[in-house]
């Protein structure tokens, strides 16, 4: 019989592994130049915290993500759902949007330093070209899957093409989409820290970036912890949505 | 509730089809897989384009769109949308006619009653039975006070019991409510249960529009014939009540008993199937016990079908390969034959 997993067993794993950690570079075992122990990690967390530069490295990413994210999803659902209710617009996009889709987001970092400069708009620009493209595929796959019965019967009963793509096909689509959204939350916070260490003076790439060419490991290891939790949190934020509108019905 | 007039229809597999559905009337679209049954009601539906004309009480409707048409369909997965709760899946029609909140919620309440499923109201399709979803479906579907009810084959995926028993429900709302139908299917004995006429339909083409007991005893042509099994129909010489329902009907020289009482019958029919043969005298009382000779055997793919003159009769019967293996018949042989009572069908000389 299956037991259910606590999740005090993923907690204690944590604690195992920070440690080891701990024990590995106490003990001396590793260099401890190259690799600092979790307590000092932690200590280097709490200074950076309270003298202010962790929180404004943060909010500066934070906001970028933020504001790139949210524009790119929402064109991506709304050029998704024009694409995959209206064939005709969907066999015209088709060819450009599958042009453009395989181009990595930092792959067009070059050409956007060129034509919109080094400010915050760069990042920005990133950010939504990162989310725009799959949360669109997605968004199209999610509408063009919904079982043309159902978009008959609403029919059938009366409803015309504007409520029948807002009350059948979007909800029914909305699995698929948040399946984008999810996905690329993570991706936002991989891709803005990229562009942070390539080209950006500020945030938590920028952060990343000063610590690595004044060889300071521990605040090296203190911007990965802040970009494992807010692309972890930003997944699971989606995942708890996706499961309040949908898994009643599911 | 209108009339249905279906004016030289041609798409797809079918070709200039003309019907006219009667106001109230509960017509069945019966034909094998295939014969354009669900094509000829999508286009009442408006879901499909076509050639020629459907016309709602003498007015062509060929320009209106699905959602102006007025009509209720029940598909035939029934297509519950599994985001909406019972409630709001029976509600859904009346939102779309932009019905206030308080008209919206007394008729998805009435509606809820007369199908019984109250209980039902906050559960999604999810955790519906079959039969659940089925009334789910046509509530949903009656919700709008559709002008004309098109049902495809919306029992098929019940089994047997809960089918038998929702077709009688079905009948009798159709007949309260008054809604002119049309009901699809390929099952002859659903047809018969339904239907106030009967559209057979072969490969897009109207074969016969008839009564069900018309359709059984006078087939127009072959087609027709082979689609419902090709039963003997024999024709009734004399007719006499034994009393407490059960009357003996002579055919041929054979006289049969039959559960009846009505009027005097002009007609039985019995499927091939139907007749047990053997060949030794079979114990039990002589009640529709007849002895008669094989005059032809031809062996088909599923069965054996065996021709035994019986009276003045000529009796189609029909066993499978291994029970006639079993079997010593041959040609010119005497055998005996059982007609099964409770599978004898009766056509009543008031019918004509």
């Amino acid at each position: 019989m299956l037991k259910k997993i606590r999740p005090g067993w993923g907690l204690l794993s944590v604690a195992i592994f920070l440690g080891i950690w701990e024990l590995v570079t106490r003990l001396n075992l590793v260099p401890g130049q190259l690799f600092p122990p979790f307590s000092v990690v932690m200590q280097e967390f709490y200074y950076l915290t309270t003298n202010g530069v962790l929180g404004d490295n943060f909010l500066a990413s934070l906001i970028r993500v933020l504001i790139g994210f949210c524009a790119g999803s929402i064109a991506g659902i709304a050029v998704g759902v024009i694409m995959g209710w209206m064939e005709n617009i969907n066999k015209a996009l088709h060819p450009v949007i599958s042009l453009f889709y395989p181009i990595p987001a930092l792959g067009w970092l070059p050409l956007l330093m060129l034509w919109i400069g080094i400010n915050e708009m760069l990042p920005i620009a990133i950010i939504f070209i990162c989310s725009f493209f799959p949360v669109l595929y997605n968004t199209v796959t999610g509408i063009k899957n919904v079982d043309k019965d159902y978009i008959r019967v609403a029919r059938t009963l009366g409803a015309s093409d504007v409520k029948v793509l807002a009350t059948v096909v979007m909800p029914l689509a909305l699995p698929n989409i948040f399946t984008g959204l999810r996905l690329e939350a993570g991706m936002a916070w991989r891709v803005i820290i990229a562009a942070e260490m390539v080209a950006i003076p500020t945030g938590i790439g920028a952060l990343l970036m000063k610590a690595e060419s004044l060889i300071r490991i521990d605040i090296i290891i203190v911007c990965l912890i802040v970009l494992a939790v807010m692309c972890l949190a930003f997944e699971r934020f989606f995942q708890y949505l996706e499961a309040r509108l949908t898994t009643k019905w599911r | 509730m209108p009339s249905i007039e279906l004016k030289n229809i041609c798409k797809y597999i079918c070709h200039d089809v003309n019907l006219k559905i009667q106001d109230k009337e509960l017509m069945v679209f019966l034909g094998p897989n295939g014969a354009g049954k669900t094509t000829l009601i999508n286009i009442i539906a408006g879901l499909t384009n076509y050639e020629g004309s459907v016309l709602f009480d003498s007015v062509p409707v060929d320009k209106l769109p699905t959602h102006k048409r007025g009509a209720g369909y029940l598909f035939q997965e029934l297509v519950l949308f599994p985001h909406l709760d019972v409630a709001a899946n029976i509600a859904y029609g009346l939102t779309a006619q932009k019905q206030s909140p308080g008209q919206v919620e007394a008729r998805v309440n009435q509606l809820l009653q007369m199908m019984k499923i109250k209980y039902l109201s906050s559960r999604y399709p999810k955790h519906l039975s079959g039969g659940e979803k089925q009334r789910v479906a046509l509530a949903r579907a009656l919700a709008p006070s559709p002008r004309v009810l098109l049902l495809d084959e919306p029992l098929s995926s019940l089994d047997v019991q809960t089918a038998k028993y929702l077709r009688t429900e079905l009948k009798q709302l159709q007949r309260r409510l008054g809604i002119t139908t049309v009901y699809v299917t390929h099952d002859l004995q659903e047809a018969e249960e339904m239907a106030d006429r009967i559209a057979i339909l072969q490969n897009g083409c109207l074969e016969q529009v008839d009564e069900p007991e018309k359709v059984f005893f006078y087939p127009q042509n072959e087609r027709v014939s082979d689609f419902i099994g090709a039963p003997n129909i024999l024709d009734c010489d004399y007719c006499r009540s034994l009393g407490r329902g059960v009357m003996e009907v002579g055919c041929g020289g054979l006289p049969i008993i039959v559960p009846h009482d009505g009027d005097s019958i002009q007609r039985i029919a019995l499927f091939p199937r139907d007749i047990y043969i053997s060949d030794t005298k079979p114990p039990g009382p002589e009640v529709n016990r007849f002895r008669g000779s094989i005059t032809s055997i031809k062996s088909a793919h599923d069965a054996v079908k065996i021709e035994v003159k019986a009276g003045k009769n000529s009796l189609l019967v029909e066993i499978p390969h291994h029970m006639f293996e079993d079997l010593n018949l041959t040609t010119g042989k005497e055998v005996f034959l059982i007609l099964k009572l409770r599978r004898i069908r009766i056509y009543e000389k008031k019918d004509l």
